[in-house]
């Protein structure tokens, strides 16, 4: 299944529902245009959440590093919420799960920006 | 799925008949599948289902087969995009071997070739935060045994699971 992506506003965070792949092919470009998007518009504040992601492959690993760094450039803030098990174990394997301010629920997602 | 395409089949290294699209991967059991496929990601997504089929009539559980089958698409998508540069001049060759005791699967491209060695570590903190590089990583985390062989020109990767006694069994 190809990546859909919904994004909604809350409290002055911008959620990216995602749900689908993210591979090559199959999503990174989508992830790396809606990043881009939020970006160029001032958005400071992005929380993606990931709980319908059930595949990342390492391009799509290296899709969320780069949005985190493109965020960081710009003096925004990225973090990630609601990983599935095998989203969360490829993060761990690859030490990328150091790297994200990772959430398991919305609320103390959207606090942690304040 | 789609329908595989079956090419020849081997056993032991021998000739064998080309076994019929409803034959399953696993009959005869220690047969190889072998594909050659064009260097697209329309490739890379019959070799992610071939894997996973492959998993399946193993009898592995989820989680195992995840990495499996997530490791020989990274090496699929290293030999489509690193390897052969999506050339539709170059093809890639897959193949997949249930033995009994491990699944054996081969990736092999027409590219210029690969030196594993001098591959950056994707987990040092200076490389940390790239974008790219971790896809051999991946590959040999998930897996029990990884080799490449060059091939003048490409690059094989012989990509192996030992089989657990459970799933053995269910073979």
């Amino acid at each position: 299944m190809a990546l859909s992506i919904a994004t909604r506003e809350l409290d002055g965070v911008t959620i990216l529902d995602l749900s689908g792949r993210i591979t090559l092919g199959e999503g990174s470009v989508q992830l790396r245009d809606a990043i881009r998007e939020l970006i160029s518009k001032g958005m400071k504040n992005i929380l993606i959440g990931l709980g319908e992601v059930n595949y990342i492959d390492s391009s799509g690993l290296g899709e969320l590093v780069s949005a985190y760094t493109t965020a960081k450039n710009q003096q925004a803030s990225l973090k990630l919420l609601n990983l599935t098990k095998k989203v969360k174990d490829l993060l761990q394997v690859t030490k990328l799960y150091t790297v994200f301010d990772v959430f398991d629920d919305e609320a103390s997602a959207i606090a942690s920006f304040k | 799925m789609r329908a595989l395409k079956l090419r020849e089949c081997c056993v032991g290294g021998t000739k064998h008949r080309v076994p019929r699209k409803e034959e399953g991967l696993t009959e005869p059991q220690t047969g190889r599948l072998r594909l050659q496929l064009t260097s697209t990601m329309e490739s890379v997504a019959e070799v992610e289902a071939t894997a996973e089929r492959l998993t399946q009539e193993a009898g592995m559980d989820e989680d195992e087969a995840f990495k499996v089958v997530m490791a020989v698409r990274e090496a699929a998508v290293n030999a489509v995009l690193h390897g052969n540069g999506y050339d539709p001049g170059k093809k890639i060759q897959a193949s997949f071997e249930n033995t009994g005791s491990a699944l054996i699967i081969t990736i092999a491209d027409e590219g210029e070739g690969l030196d594993p060695d001098t591959l950056p570590d994707p987990l040092a903190p200076e490389n940390i935060l790239r974008g790219t590089g971790r896809g051999i990583f991946l590959i040999r985390s998930f897996l029990d045994e990884v080799h490449f062989r060059q091939l003048h020109p490409g690059t094989e990767l012989t990509l192996i699971k030992h089989l657990t006694p459970d799933a053995q069994a269910s073979t």
